[in-house]
């Protein structure tokens, strides 16, 4: 057995002395009675079931709608280490936004050399029909929600960009309110940023973007796939909190060359469209024939100015997992400055060495399915059994291409609550980015999502994860 | 606002009104059993009857007992138009329009789902069943209460409203038509008083009894009690009363949206109608037929409503 690396808790240092960001929670905390941390936890529990925070498992017959443990210690970052996590996030937010612009137009970056061309032609993600087209404002993802992960006090590294329809914002907030009802005193003692203008910035950040045929203030509508998608509650909650109208598939018809949606007085035209739907889905003329999701002839007016689609289009080919690897040449070429934020190392299975060497090390490595996502169909060798290594080597070598390796990190921990009192558990960090035309804002806090099993790297709701409330201190 | 959403709050509170009307009648029968045993059963039958499912109930069930009664009117899971099922059903239509209900409205409607979803689990017991009825109608009056308190008097609030009282509407007379048989014109025109256990059985089961004594003591005839589940404006369960309601919503949106309404104009006519009649009248004309032609009116008004304000095309 290799020694277990020692990780980096967040909340406590080599000699167990609380870190300064954790300096006043630690102290109170330490006067709470642990019985009544105990109900508290509970209350919790009850006030999500109640606001019927829920989420749907794919898959899972017998429980259709489930809640999402929530842990009652905060993530806590400080005003200096947000600064730097923020300017790195920008960098890159910047960088994939002309990325986009480019591949869409000229490919500068093909011809330079820097990225080869057969990740685009033979991309699924890649769509030939965003070709030559401009969005509104020049902006490709509106809202984008980077996974983070930290590894040490100054080491911080980008795991996905999740820039085409990323979820998790409404837990940002829920979380937020549930801790602010819970322990009130917390919140008069310590400065935490404020993240519940999100809706709001959201708005108007949509709004920034409204196509050329927009008259007046724009019309904003919510795209979902429905009441039986996992992230229902999120689309409903978004909407209601932007003041938008929460439409499906067959809520919209194209009248008089715009896209409207049926409201008890008639058709209305749409202006922006927040969709949470995937590419594939949104208009059956162009993509899947059989979607009934989307809505038959939204790309063409999409095209031809009469709506905003948010996220673009073909955004998806920007966190392609493929194309992750040559995100560190990708910030370079288009910034001219060195990444803020490290990329983990990453072996494209396609290419023979880097397959010969994921096989020969599969026990130590994560491997992931270039296109997919929520933690689903993902091996993490440390943590997987002779068998599984087996059978996952088995698939890799049929279908190389469609998977990419990286080194198992030694994410940071920060403790959770538990039945006995604190414990150190495996966290990311999903901070919310919203870019409009000249400006990128990052609401300060963002999703924590810990891995409640001991030792357990994998975060992911579906998987059994959980999630913290994530504080950002203000500035001293 | 969109069609769906005015159709999942006019659904939302159509079935949050029969959820209650099923509450209600579930309490008078029981009560039934307990004061008056042996003729029970035929209490259960119009029960069930006023209900509408009666031929579900009896491919089920050979005898109108209490228990079985009881059992698949709360929570049947085979049974969808039960006390459960319709609560699921408000529910899902509260999801639906979240964005048109206010947080506390979409609260207190989760609430009563996840409490009536945790008492109905198990068969319930004869002796938590008054503590079961009384705990759903707690929760349905936070839901109206939070209405009152916290919507906004916009086209969504009159949604909800027209379909409250389409709902309510349909359910006095249903209950009426049962029991028709009770207040034959030949008992009324001898003026004698209706049988104790009958009048008492109607006027229960719309939450009008201890009302009806005060405002008519010791009057309790056909005539006078269906003059007022009928006519009666100042009682909230009586035709006229959801009538002239209805009627306020429909005008509210039609002038608000500078639109013509076919369920307005229908709702109307209906009105002049009931302004130009009286129970005797009625009597003489026979009610089952004024009770059957009513329903089938109201049935039409809510698919109108659904149509003028694009509910579901």
């Amino acid at each position: 057995m290799p020694a277990k690396p020692p990780c980096f808790d967040e909340m406590l240092d080599e000699d167990g002395a609380t870190r300064e960001a954790y300096a006043a929670y630690y102290e109170w905390f330490c006067n709470q009675d642990i019985k009544s941390l105990r109900g508290k936890a509970r209350e919790a529990e009850e006030f999500f079931r109640r606001t019927g925070i829920t989420f749907a498992v794919y898959g899972d017959d017998n429980a259709e709608e489930r809640l999402i443990p929530f842990d009652i210690v905060p993530r806590i970052v400080s005003a200096r280490e947000w600064a730097k996590v923020t300017r790195g996030i920008e960098q890159r937010v910047r960088a994939i936004n002309a990325f986009l612009q480019d591949i869409y137009h000229r490919q500068e970056i093909v011809r330079a050399g820097r990225l080869p061309i057969s990740l685009l032609q033979n991309n699924p993600a890649f769509l030939s029909q965003m070709i030559g087209f401009l969005p509104p404002g020049g902006v490709y993802t509106h809202i984008v929600g980077v996974d983070l992960v930290r590894t040490g006090p100054e080491e911080f590294f980008v795991l996905e960009d999740n820039a085409r329809t990323p979820s998790g914002v409404s837990y940002m907030l829920e979380n937020r309110e549930t801790m602010m009802n819970m322990f009130p005193e917390l919140f008069s003692t310590i400065r935490v940023r404020n993240v519940s203008d999100y809706p709001k910035n959201l708005r108007q950040s949509l709004n920034r973007v409204a196509p050329p045929a927009c008259k007046g203030d724009p019309v904003v509508a919510v795209l979902t796939p429905g009441i039986h998608n996992s992230a229902y509650y999120e689309h409903a909650f978004l909407a209601d909190q932007m003041g938008a109208d929460l439409v499906e598939g067959h809520d919209i018809r194209i009248v008089d060359g715009r896209v409207a949606m049926r409201t008890t007085r008639g058709y209305t035209p749409i202006d922006v469209l927040y969709r949470r739907i995937d590419d594939d889905y949104l208009d059956p003329l162009i993509f899947k024939p059989e979607s009934r999701l989307g809505i038959p002839g939204v790309f063409d007016l999409y095209r031809a100015g009469q709506i905003t689609i948010a996220n673009a289009p073909g955004t998806g080919i920007a966190d392609d997992k493929a194309i992750y690897s040559y995100m560190p040449d990708i910030i370079e070429f288009y910034t001219g400055e060195r990444p803020i934020l490290h990329n983990v190392p990453t072996w494209r299975c396609s290419e023979p060495d880097a397959l010969s060497y994921v096989l020969d090390n599969l026990a130590e490595l994560v491997v992931k399915e270039v296109h997919g996502s929520g933690g689903y169909g993902m091996l993490v060798g440390p943590a997987a059994n002779r068998r599984e290594l087996a059978d996952f080597a088995a698939k890799l070598k049929a279908k190389p291409a469609n998977y990419i390796a990286q080194p198992t990190l030694a994410l940071s921990t920060i403790p959770i609550f538990t039945n006995s009192g604190l414990a150190p558990r495996h966290v990311d960090l999903r901070p919310f980015v919203l870019v409009s035309p000249n400006s990128i804002e990052i609401t300060p806090g963002g999703l924590t999502r810990v891995a409640l099993k001991q030792g357990s790297l994998v975060v992911n709701s579906s998987q059994g994860g959980g999630t913290k409330d994530s504080w950002v201190l203000e500035d001293d | 606002m969109l069609g769906k959403t005015a159709g999942g709050i006019y659904w939302l509170f159509r079935y949050l009104e029969r959820a209650e009307n099923i509450a209600r009648l579930v309490e008078t029968g029981h009560r039934f059993t307990l004061t008056r045993g042996a003729g029970s059963s035929g209490e259960w039958q119009s029960v069930v009857k006023a209900l509408g499912m009666d031929a579900a109930y009896l491919a089920r069930h050979g005898e109108y007992e209490s228990a079985p009664v009881v059992n698949f009117l709360l929570r049947d899971k085979n049974n969808d138009a039960s006390l459960r099922g319709v609560i699921d059903q408000a529910r899902r239509n509260a999801r639906l329009t979240r964005t048109a209900l206010t947080r506390e409205v979409w609260e207190a409607v989760n609430e009563s789902w996840i409490n009536a979803n945790e008492i109905l689990k198990r068969p319930v017991r004869e002796s938590d069943l008054p503590g079961v009825l009384e705990s759903i109608k707690r929760d349905s009056a936070m839901v109206r209460g939070t209405m009152q308190n916290t919507m906004l008097r916009n086209d969504g609030y009159n949604f909800a409203r027209i379909g409250n009282f389409i709902e309510r509407a349909d359910n006095t007379a249903r209950l009426l038509d049962v029991k028709y048989y009770v207040l034959l014109p030949s008992l009324s025109f001898v003026g004698s008083s209706l049988d104790n256990v009958q009048w008492e059985a109607i006027l229960r089961s719309t939450s009008a009894f201890s009302v009806y004594r005060w405002l008519y003591p010791g009057r309790t005839t056909a005539l006078g009690i269906t003059e007022f589940l009928i006519f009666d404006q100042r009682f909230p369960r009586s035709l006229a009363f959801a009538y002239s309601k209805l009627l306020d919503n429909l005008r509210y949106l039609s002038n608000g949206y500078g639109l013509p309404s076919q369920a307005l104009e229908a709702t109307e006519a209906l009105c002049l109608r009931l302004s130009r009649t009286n129970a005797s009248k009625i009597f003489e004309d026979g009610l089952h037929e004024f009770l059957l032609d009513f329903l089938s009116i109201n049935r039409k008004i809510g698919a109108l409503v659904e149509q003028d304000y694009r509910f579901t095309i």
